[in-house]
């Protein structure tokens, strides 16, 4: 969860993404940031998020993301 | 026919209750769209003035469709401004355009009325009664010269310019692209790009030509491509006309081997260059669907060449930009103005009634560009220079080169950067590229996207490209920033990179 919050925070400084539940929905995280953070996502977790996991429910907030990591890594 | 509003009341009258333009929150029938557009055109005819610009800021929905249409009726033209733009960027337009009025929704008002004196808000114009005396009175004396509309890009100098465009020149236009691409009543278009951008003409106004549908697809979707693919399934879209990049995010992601997209039967793209790999991945997956690649500025309605790929490309193939619309010619001119015929590269120049009436209030640019036939010296003919480079292939075919301002001297060598970018394209492990010139250092700038190390370019492009043309600094970004209208934003890489270089 540490390393995820330490990509969100290089991604977009500035944001509290601690307590953000609706980063797609207040458009806090645009698109180019969605794309962004699935590559970052790729390489870091060693997963591959494909486009049917790129759902605007599954970026809503770091806990959300988090799942979509976890149960990918289970997968794999 | 003299007036665009003609065909709209055409389709009204055959397609009453049918759906005309929809967007996610809402959808509009032919009759109305007459009908709301009336309305506005009756609210606006008090301002008592005749072919002036009236800028509308709304966002990207049926209601601002249909604000067009109303400036219409009201006798004078409309002129698109994005919701987003910085409100600086809209002033020095409107210090150009001088628009008499602002037309905005309610969610806009404060915004609006920082910025113009005399704002209409659209929620409050929408009950006016119509007085079809009024708009008879106008239609009578509108001409099919008359401009339809002023279409604001930025111009190299960064001052905006706006080509006007007139009546004749969209029904010209729009007739070609509804016959070439058999736009017709069961068309549903899937509408991608921005109405502040040339693009977006075709779709809308040979859908009112035909009596066709246009779906407005959600921006926001295109971060999210299979939600995209499910709402243009739902809404049955089965033409789309979208710039490459748009495309590049579904052949990247390769949306398609996850989802099916069922019903398109026409891909059409224009606005920059098409990544042949990018193409090949379509058809793949849509074997059976019509290709075709158009080519044309803004001052030219949309566009004035085109080619329907009829034979298979490898990926490091360039597609042809192919030959002129009918009813529009194009020919290509040397340094001395003379007619290039061989297979020499030449600007390409455009004759015909797709050609804008020129740029709003700013006679200087205009006669830049919009300029006598220099091969016709016997009476007034005026051509549109547009400032690309392109030359014929064996087959005939229009081949675009670059931007006449964007060949460059490097080392000596003159170097197309387009040509360096179709042979990184060709690589299968890049996603997206785009090469950059820094003129101060006389370097070849590489930006790309992809899982690919340095190295592994250079060894794929060795084969391809000599020396001097290596890229001399490379640039990997996670994903290639695209601009408003959906392109790669070459003037942020550009930007982006001098600050980096401070």
């Amino acid at each position: 969860m540490n390393e995820l919050l330490d990509i969100l925070k290089d991604l977009k400084p500035g944001v509290d993404f601690e307590n953000e539940k609706n980063l797609i929905d207040d458009r806090i995280l645009d698109s180019l940031d969605v794309m962004n953070l699935t590559v970052e996502l790729n390489d870091e977790f060693d997963i591959e998020i494909t486009p049917l996991d790129i759902l605007p429910e599954n970026f809503q907030s770091i806990e959300t993301i988090y799942q979509l990591i976890t149960r990918l890594q289970e997968d794999n | 026919m003299k007036n665009i509003l003609e065909f709209l009341e055409q389709s009204s009258q055959k397609y009453f209750t049918k759906i005309a333009f929809s967007d996610d929150k809402n959808e509009i029938t032919y009759g109305q769209c007459v009908e709301n557009a009336q309305r506005i055109g009756t609210n606006l005819s008090s301002l008592q003035i005749r072919r002036q610009p009236i800028a509308v800021m709304m966002d990207k929905n049926v209601e601002s469709l249909t604000a067009f249409f109303g400036v219409v009726y009201s006798g004078n033209f409309y002129v698109v401004i994005d919701i987003h733009m910085p409100d600086d960027r809209i002033q020095s337009i409107f210090e150009t355009l001088h628009p008499i009025a602002l037309i905005t929704e309610k969610q806009y008002e404060h915004k609006a009325q920082n910025l113009h004196p005399q704002v209409f808000i659209y929620e409050n114009m929408i009950p006016t009664e119509i007085n079809h005396q009024k708009l008879n009175e106008i239609r009578n004396q509108m001409i099919d010269t008359d401009p339809l509309y002023a279409l604001f890009t930025s111009g190299s100098t960064g001052v905006p310019k706006g080509a006007v465009v007139s009546h004749r020149n969209v029904m010209n236009y729009a007739s070609w692209f509804k016959e070439t691409f058999d736009i017709h009543e069961d068309t549903q278009f899937g509408s991608q790009t921005p109405f502040y951008f040339s693009m977006s003409v075709s779709d809308v106004f040979s859908t009112i030509m035909a009596g066709a549908s246009l779906h407005i697809l959600p921006k926001k979707l295109f971060s999210f491509p299979v939600k995209l693919i499910e709402y243009m399934n739902e809404k049955q879209v089965n033409t789309i006309y979208w710039v490459p990049s748009a495309l590049g995010i579904i052949a990247n992601m390769k949306v398609l081997d996850y989802i099916k997209l069922n019903d398109v039967q026409k891909v059409l793209f224009a606005g920059e260059v098409m990544p042949t790999k990018h193409l090949n991945y379509w058809k793949k997956h849509l074997p059976h669907a019509l290709y075709a690649n158009l080519f044309g500025p803004t001052e030219t309605t949309d566009i004035c060449t085109y080619y329907i790929v009829d034979r298979e490309f490898e990926d490091d193939e360039v597609l042809p930009i192919g030959k002129a619309c009918q009813n529009c010619d194009v020919f290509l001119l040397d340094e001395k103005n003379q007619e290039v015929i061989d297979d020499r590269e030449g600007e390409l120049c455009v004759r015909g009634s797709f050609l804008a009436l020129g740029y709003y209030n700013n006679p200087e640019k205009t006669q830049e560009v919009f300029v006598q036939n220099p091969l016709n010296q016997a009476y007034p003919e005026i051509i549109y220079r547009t400032g690309d480079l392109v030359k014929y292939n064996e087959r005939g075919e229009l081949i675009y080169i670059t931007r006449k301002d964007f060949q460059i001297k490097h080392m000596g060598y003159r170097i197309e950067l387009g040509e360096i970018e179709a042979a990184v394209y060709a690589l299968s492990k890049i996603q997206s590229c785009a090469v950059i010139y820094d003129e101060k250092e006389d370097k070849i700038i590489l930006i790309y996207s992809g899982k690919i190390t340095d190295q592994e370019i250079m060894e794929g492009i060795s084969h391809k490209l000599p020396q001097y043309m290596y890229p001399n600094k490379m640039i990997q970004l996670k994903v290639m920033p695209l601009n408003q209208n959906g392109k790669i934003d070459r003037k942020w890489l550009k930007n982006h990179y001098h600050e980096e270089e401070k």
